[in-house]
């Protein structure tokens, strides 16, 4: 039941990255990808139904690491404080400024509520990939190229997305920023995966193969503009880096703490699982559904 | 000043703040969902107008509501790790379930409610926003279940240190959360049906040409109310009339759900009772002091008992039980603090719903001179706009004498506040959150405002709402239709 449960969190913790991934390179990639208004709505527009959504897988891993490991929870968020506390301020003026972006006014609120956005995504963009970086290797330099890898990986994503759901002169720059991020992504992911397995079971070393070569493949589709399948190529990556960290995590989430340490009783376990295996195939039914309904791509707007 | 200090007043600062909007999504996003269910039905354009205009307003305010819960979910872990690790085990469990089953529902379906006017039926348009209203009551239930275990724990037992959960059902329907819960649920409606008056009654006064103050016009206002705003003169009735009912409504469920509150208070928490009316010492016929000085016999003990001779516990005998129940430690709460937020909730609450009735009254169908309603009065629409500010400081009075009423204990009768900390979080640390949640609350509270106030200033949409009919788009442009409208 432990073991269950470590995997609907990582799970969890996957739906988010690969989500809230590209809602965050299209946030950070905003500025370069437009040169007037109307190419700044195109581009919002990509996420502006789903990304409140994507956030909630984020609120959902917390919540159930809370409720099934209480010390990993209480111990990961007391333990990188400022970085957590970073974070969430990012994602404060990230949100306010997505929500509020079509309610002001003058150019200056505008550009304000952009800023917000740029920085609410590159903030914690940055800030996941060197949480866990240093979770894994407890160094300065794990810390930095963390950041790196989840930074660069999550531009590129957002690229190939924008790039996905868009027609005209955004698309075009999209493709051209997602090669220009494969640049910096590819070798930070060749230079660090492969190190992450270490101490993990055998088949992480599967699973960090597996990202870095689905990255790879997502650059070769996206330069063949087939970008459906990139972008199904970028996702898998960020899945299995997210599979790759988790499982090494399962022998120890925190530093001198083992999972049956930090885990909660069986009887809570039981029923927040059978409550969950009704709820989330359901949650998943109606996000999707979201992206079916909002499957067209955006054009510029034409008033 | 340590550490723990201010991971309380960051605890304080940024629920208090948190719970400024969500009160306002709870019971708005009913109004409006009730808006434009009316809409669909009868047709009429005004109630797409209202839902459009309070729409509006509804979504500046979702997205403080969101982004200060983000806050809460993480706050637990960050600055009160013992405690998380004491309760995680219960106390986890309906904060999983809420973003399970109600923030997703809430946020997808409430995109799909902004982005989907031009693209999805009206009917399931409007289901979607339905869903997502749903999805913000449910949070609310979860949270307070949550909130009311730390006040009177059930379905559990302590094992090795740890709160274990025994019984997730005894959690979930705690007879003080299901006291809790309606009052708590019927309170975010008062807010929300007077943030409704309010910015009714501003907007009538601005369309007569009138000031908030009396014997002031307001040039610009004057301008205001030659729009042609007329053509639909029973658009802002119907929205006062509807938030009056709603208001009036929810402050009798308010009122029936304290009654319970207080009740379960004699039994569960006599600390925070005794401290409500600052009694020192046990007493049969308890007096309530309406305000110090000011006493009506017996009257507590009729509110907490509904007997005026039954024994109403005191502060001061409290603390001597305590002390041989649980070891010598101060178990009294802040005093001054919980005796006036109790009278302000009680007083602020009454007088909203008061203001609710006799608009009520005030704009009465008169069947017998032909239906012709008499017009709102000025005077009476100036008063509309405090039923924004008494209702929500009687929301924030009652959450301080809830919570800072329950201390010295996080979860009462097991965990004692200051055994709740992070022990690895410094001072420096904490100082830096809490100043900086400070700062950017204050900035983001002051733009809301300036956002809310240009909104309502501004009105609804003049031109037909449903214009830009499919023919007036280029064929060509097939896509652009599809274009999700930013408007929103």
């Amino acid at each position: 039941m432990t073991t269950f449960w470590f995997i609907v969190i990582a799970f969890l913790w996957t739906g988010y990255f690969v989500l809230e991934g590209f809602d965050f390179g299209v946030g950070a990639l905003l500025p370069l990808l437009s040169r007037s208004e109307a190419d700044r709505k195109q581009v919002l527009g990509t996420i502006g139904p789903v990304w409140d959504g994507n956030e909630v897988w984020l609120i959902t891993a917390i919540g159930a690491m809370f409720a099934a490991f209480p010390a990993w929870y209480s111990g990961l968020l007391s333990g990188f404080y400022l970085a957590v506390f970073l974070v969430i301020t990012g994602l404060i003026v990230r949100g306010v400024g997505l929500e509020w972006r079509g309610k002001v006014h003058s150019r200056r609120e505008v550009a304000l509520c952009d800023a917000g956005i740029v920085t609410g995504s590159v903030l914690p963009a940055f800030l996941w990939g060197a949480i866990f970086g240093n979770l894994l290797f407890g160094t300065a330099l794990a810390t930095v190229l963390g950041g790196a890898l989840s930074l660069s990986v999550a531009v590129l994503h957002g690229a190939v997305f924008v790039a996905l759901k868009t027609t005209g002169a955004v698309r075009a720059r999209a493709r051209r920023a997602a090669l220009l991020a494969a640049v910096g992504a590819v070798p930070v992911a060749i230079g660090t995966l492969p190190s992450v397995p270490g101490k993990g079971p055998m088949w992480t070393l599967g699973t960090a193969l597996l990202a870095a070569s689905a990255l790879a493949a997502g650059v070769t589709l996206v330069w063949g503009r087939r970008e459906g399948w990139a972008f199904t190529a970028t996702a898998t990556s960020i899945a299995a880096t997210t599979a790759t960290v988790f499982g090494v995590l399962w022998s120890a989430p925190l530093p001198g703490l083992t999972l049956a340490e930090a885990a909660s009783a069986p009887y809570t376990l039981t029923v927040l699982t059978w409550i969950g295996l009704i709820a989330l195939p359901g949650v998943i039914a109606y996000q999707a559904w979201t992206y079916w309904v909002f499957r067209k791509r955006l054009t510029a707007q034409v008033s | 000043m340590d550490a723990l200090d201010l991971a309380r007043w960051q605890f304080g600062v940024t629920t208090v703040y948190h719970f400024l909007f969500v009160p306002l999504t709870i019971g708005l996003g009913v109004y409006v969902a009730g808006l434009q269910t009316a809409w669909l039905r009868t047709g009429k354009e005004h109630y797409l107008r209202l839902t459009k205009f309070f729409g509006k307003l509804f979504l500046i305010n979702f997205a403080m509501g969101v982004v200060t819960g983000i806050v809460q979910e993480f706050q637990f872990g960050m600055n009160w790790s013992e405690y998380s690790t004491f309760v995680g085990d219960v106390f986890g469990a309906p904060l999983a379930l809420e973003a399970l089953l109600a923030f997703f529902l809430e946020s997808t379906f409430l995109g799909l409610w902004i982005f989907g006017w031009d693209r999805l039926p009206k009917r399931i348009h409007l289901a979607c926003l339905w869903a997502a209203v749903i999805g913000s009551n449910l949070s609310a239930y979860f949270i307070l279940a949550a909130n009311a275990w730390m006040k009177h724990p059930v379905g559990y037992e302590v094992v090795d240190g740890k709160a274990r959960m025994t019984d997730l059902w005894a959690v979930l329907t705690n007879s003080t959360a299901l006291a809790q819960v309606p009052h708590v649920v019927a309170a975010s409606f008062v807010v929300a049906g007077g943030f409704v008056i309010a910015v009714t009654g501003y907007r009538i006064l601005r369309e007569r040409g009138l000031g908030l103050v009396p014997g002031r016009g307001n040039a610009r206002a004057v301008q205001d109310a030659t729009v042609p705003m007329r053509r639909l003169p029973d658009m802002w009735r119907t929205s006062l009339r509807a938030a009056l009912v709603m208001t009036a409504i929810a402050g009798a469920v308010v009122a029936g759900s304290g009654d319970l509150s207080g009740q379960l208070l004699r039994e569960q928490q006599p600390m925070k009772l005794a401290a409500a009316e600052g009694l020192r010492h046990d007493t049969a016929g308890a007096p309530f002091s309406i305000a110090p000085g000011v006493e009506v016999p017996g009257l507590l003990s009729l509110l907490a008992a509904h007997d005026p001779g039954a024994t109403i516990q005191g502060v001061d005998d409290v603390q001597a039980r305590y002390e041989k129940a649980f070891g010598p430690a101060d178990y009294i709460p802040n005093l001054p603090v919980v005796f006036w937020s109790f009278r302000v909730m009680i007083g602020f609450g009454m007088a909203t719903v008061g203001l609710s009735v006799l608009g009520l009254w005030l704009t009465r169908p008169r069947r017998r001179q032909g239906g012709a309603a008499k017009p709102v009065p000025d005077w009476f629409a100036r008063l509309c706009v405090l039923a924004l500010p008494l209702p929500t400081a009687a929301i924030v009075a009652g959450w301080l004498l809830s919570e800072i009423g329950r201390q010295p204990w996080t979860v009462q009768g097991e965990l004692m506040t200051a055994a709740s900390v992070s022990p690895g979080v410094s001072l420096g640390e904490v100082a830096i959150t809490l100043a900086v949640f400070t700062v950017l609350y204050g900035v983001l509270a002051v733009a809301e405002g300036v956002l809310l106030v240009r909104h309502v200033k501004a009105g609804p949409e003049l031109p037909p709402v449903e214009a830009a009919p499919a023919g007036a788009v280029p064929a060509h442009s097939d896509e652009a239709r599809l274009m999700p409208t930013l408007m929103y």
